[in-house]
């Protein structure tokens, strides 16, 4: 009765877009990999050197923006191992994925350790981009209208995505690509390069949703800071069989269950944070046991492609 | 860029035919070595616009290779093509496409999850839009001028094999082909559509395009083809002019064919005769009202009976049934009802394991799938069915002494050619697998024998030692049950032939010289139930 006060739907909502943004970025990324047939297991990884980066360049240069755009670099810069491994010389793709999220959780941490010893330095407040005025909308408005640049960036990401698969050229080389590689080779189309395009896209994605996390969400970066958030987006991308509006309704329902904590202490509901902390996870869970039965994935994924091979 | 190309190809399929003196495409001593093995040496091949060149050899002749040298997926050792007489380098499949070159591979190269229009349209700039109303009619029209019927908009998942086949020549003709290359194309088709692309392919030289026809039915070969290539062990050891075609009878080509893929011998007994009918012994399989659940098309009331060296063939359709019976006498598919004895000794509610033990044995037709272990070693795949058995095993620990002495013994017995017995079989061809698997099948406590379409899509000396090897094993006494979907090949081996039609056998005829028609009649005459 009190639970549903203004606060705590606010508390709620906005949580769950903090939260949900980053698994939104990765697995919108990671659906591109796995459309184009490669199965990126590194995306924790890629997440995690975005939120390392990403903190850093915020930290150091004062510009959030910067932050964003370095920690997409980082992300991008994981997922050209990825692509040189994977993708050029057809290693097997889950064996690199796992190594480069460990490389990078190891590094991270020794880097930012080097860095600040023990402190955490946090980073000022997090500016948004009232978008004027749909902002004043009570209610509505704080939680949509007077967001963070890279949240209406992600939307529309939704939208692009949505297009490009079904309306371009690219959409069809990138299914091809995951489907029947070999058709796509004799079409003419260089699949080394359709697919390095999306994971290189992929990291990049991945490291724009791990910058969110420590530069808008957070503030600070803490080691392992992205705990499995990126293999939410790996489960996400598979249970979306390839429609970017399913990534984010999928995105937001997770968002939703790990804002769930603080939206419950803000309203005085006393449960112990540990079961909340579960919900997620559970979810996942429950999902992949009524969704994930059916899903579809791409004939060709997580086979490295080699022309003439029979 | 690529659509105005699209549209300027698509008016160009009617074209005047080029001059007569030099070839479209040749290829010019092409050498290709893969890993101990030579898989084209020194081949010559001219191909000339408005012919129908066939390219004939048995599995292993160097002919995938020669194609895959030709669309640009390998590139020669030695030797260079020529296209109209100006040599070329082809590296990638881009290029060949753009030289003039499409290729329609024998397992199709259409992405299956994308629409017709959106697999023509692949390979466009990556940033546009494709154009897909403008393309769909101009596949319709195209489609049209060759009369062939195409949804644009079909998803490529739903065509059937001779659809799937029919889109993918029209995509490498608007995409400007002036060689059309023809891998095996009537390997998957039914008869009516392998008729139907034998006029499609008349009618596509008739406009001047060059087509190179790849096949193992020689009837075909000689029926559709202008000129004749004869590819072995990666030589090619003949050719046929068009000339020569036309003087002789489809006998005597077919004739000269054969001498020319196997030697001189194999011209002579390429037709066995009808087995001599013999005394039979006792009922081995006795199958009685058998039905099944599961699978496709359930087994209804399925009753017969087999005696040791009897074959019994089971004509059909593809799809009534066959692969449910084998299945299910086999122990592979429950059975809802019936009984199946092997020598009177009830064995229905078996495992696979038990009714083998029981001497009843299955040769699959799905080879590489369920009959062998394509990474395992050739050694193994043969005691694939014995694994933990005596002596090959003691005590749970593997002999590889014993499982190689006989590997070495089923090598030689049945000829498989393999380099050694730790080959993995999927590198063998597949013939040679067939023999791994008949040799594992053959021997031992064997008493009744289940054969799924044994000679599908075997070369044809490979066919004539299968099928020998069915007749053997009829011959020492074992009972028989040939399932088949080529009548000739009943009509040459069976003593009786059942018809099997939506899971029930339809009555069961002595093959005598009035079998054929019966077998007909009894094929047609299920529809009144």
């Amino acid at each position: 009765m009190s639970l549903f006060t203004e606060s705590f739907i606010t508390t709620l909502f906005l949580g769950a877009i903090a939260a949900g943004m980053p698994l939104l970025l990765a697995g919108l990324g990671e659906q591109l990999s796995e459309k184009a047939g490669v199965l990126n297991i590194g995306l924790e990884g890629m997440m995690l050197a975005g939120a390392y980066a990403g903190f850093v360049v915020a930290w150091s240069t004062g510009s959030m923006g910067l932050g964003f755009v370095g920690g997409a670099a980082a992300g991008a810069l994981v997922a050209s191992l990825m692509v040189l491994f994977c993708v050029r010389l057809g290693l097997n793709q889950i064996v690199i994925g796992i190594a480069l999220t460990l490389l990078v959780e190891g590094l991270t941490a020794l880097l930012h350790y080097v860095q600040f010893s023990r402190s955490y330095p946090r980073l000022d407040g997090i500016t948004t981009w009232p978008i004027w005025p749909l902002s004043r909308i009570p209610l509505i408005g704080p939680i949509l209208f007077d967001q963070n640049l890279v949240v209406y960036f992600g939307l529309a990401l939704v939208a692009g995505f949505a297009w490009i698969y079904r309306m371009t050229h690219l959409g069809s080389a990138l299914q091809a690509a995951g489907d029947k590689p070999a058709a796509l080779d004799v079409a003419g189309v260089d699949v080394f390069r359709i697919r390095s395009l999306a994971v290189l896209t992929t990291g990049a994605l991945a490291g724009l949703g791990g910058a969110f996390m420590s530069v808008a969400a957070a503030g600070v970066f803490v080691p392992f800071m992205t705990h499995g958030n990126g293999f939410i987006a790996i489960v996400l991308a598979m249970l979306a069989r390839g429609r970017p509006l399913w990534v984010l309704g999928g995105a937001f329902l997770f968002g939703g269950c790990l804002s769930l904590t603080t939206a419950l202490q803000v309203a005085g509901v006393n449960v112990p944070t540990d079961v909340i902390q579960m919900l997620p996870f559970a979810t996942v869970m429950l999902v992949l046991l009524i969704a994930g039965r059916k899903a579809s994935l791409p004939q060709a994924l997580g086979e490295s492609f080699v022309r003439g091979a029979r | 860029m690529k659509d105005q190309q699209m549209q300027a190809t698509s008016e160009a399929i009617v074209r005047p035919n080029p001059a007569r003196t030099t070839p479209v495409v040749a290829l010019c001593g092409v050498t290709k070595r893969f890993p101990g093995v030579i898989a084209n040496n020194d081949v010559s091949v001219q191909i000339w616009a408005g012919e129908v060149h066939v390219l004939l050899g048995e599995n292993g002749a160097g002919k995938s290779t020669l194609i895959g040298i030709l669309s640009g997926l390998q590139r020669p050792d030695e030797g260079h093509i020529e296209i109209d007489g100006k040599p070329v380098e082809i590296s990638s499949p881009r290029q060949a496409l753009g030289l003039g070159i499409g290729t329609v591979f024998q397992h199709s190269m259409l992405v299956p999850s994308l629409s017709v229009v959106d697999n023509f349209t692949l390979g466009g700039s990556w940033w546009r839009c494709p154009d897909r109303t403008g393309t769909a009619e101009r596949i319709r029209e195209t489609a049209r001028q060759l009369g062939l019927r195409v949804d644009p908009f079909a998803l490529v998942a739903t065509l059937s094999l001779g659809e799937r086949q029919q889109v993918e020549i029209l995509r490498a003709l608007m995409r400007g082909s002036r060689c059309l290359i023809l891998d095996e194309a009537t390997a998957m088709l039914t008869p009516h559509e392998a008729v139907a692309l034998g006029a499609l392919m008349r009618r596509l030289i008739a406009d001047g395009l060059a087509i190179v026809f790849i096949t193992h039915k020689l009837n075909e070969a000689v029926a559709y083809g202008d000129r004749i290539s004869v590819l072995r062990l990666g030589k090619t050891v003949g050719a046929i002019t068009p000339e020569q075609l036309n003087a002789a009878t489809d006998a005597e080509n077919t004739a000269r064919i054969i001498r020319l893929m196997f030697g001189e011998t194999a011209a002579r007994s390429a037709h066995g005769l009808a087995r001599a009918a013999s005394d039979f012994g006792p009922v081995v399989l006795q199958v009685e009202a058998l039905r099944t659940q599961a699978g496709s098309t359930p087994l209804r009331d399925v009753s017969l009976a087999v005696r040791a060296g009897e074959i019994l063939g089971i004509a059909g359709i593809d799809g009534n049934g066959q692969k449910e019976l084998a299945e299910a006498l086999a122990g592979q598919l429950a059975c809802s009802g019936g009984s199946v004895k092997v020598n009177g000794r009830e064995v229905g509610g078996l495992s696979v394991g038990g009714r083998r033990a029981a001497g009843l044995r299955y040769v699959t037709d799905d080879r590489l799938g369920e009959g062998t272990v394509a990474s395992f070693p050739v050694a193994m795949n043969l005691v694939l069915k014995d694994i933990g058995a005596e002596p090959f095993w003691q005590k749970g620990l593997e002999k590889s002494h014993a499982i190689h002495a006989q590997a070495e013994r089923h090598i030689r017995d049945f000829d498989i050619r393999t380099p050694t017995h730790h080959t993995p079989v999927g590198k063998l061809s597949g013939g040679n697998i067939q023999k791994v698997l008949l040799a594992r099948e053959l021997t031992g406590a064997a008493e009744v024998v289940i054969f799924a379409k044994p000679t599908y899509g075997l070369d044809v000396n490979n066919i004539r030692t299968t099928r020998q090897r069915i007749r053997d094993a009829a011959d020492a006494g074992k009972a028989v049950l040939l399932i088949s979907t080529d009548l000739d090949e009943l009509l040459e081996l069976a003593d009786q032939i059942a018809v099997i039609d939506r899971g029930a056998l339809r009555g069961c005829v002595e093959n005598d010289a009035g079998a054929r028609d019966a077998i007909g009649r009894l094929m047609s005459a299920g529809d009144d139930q």
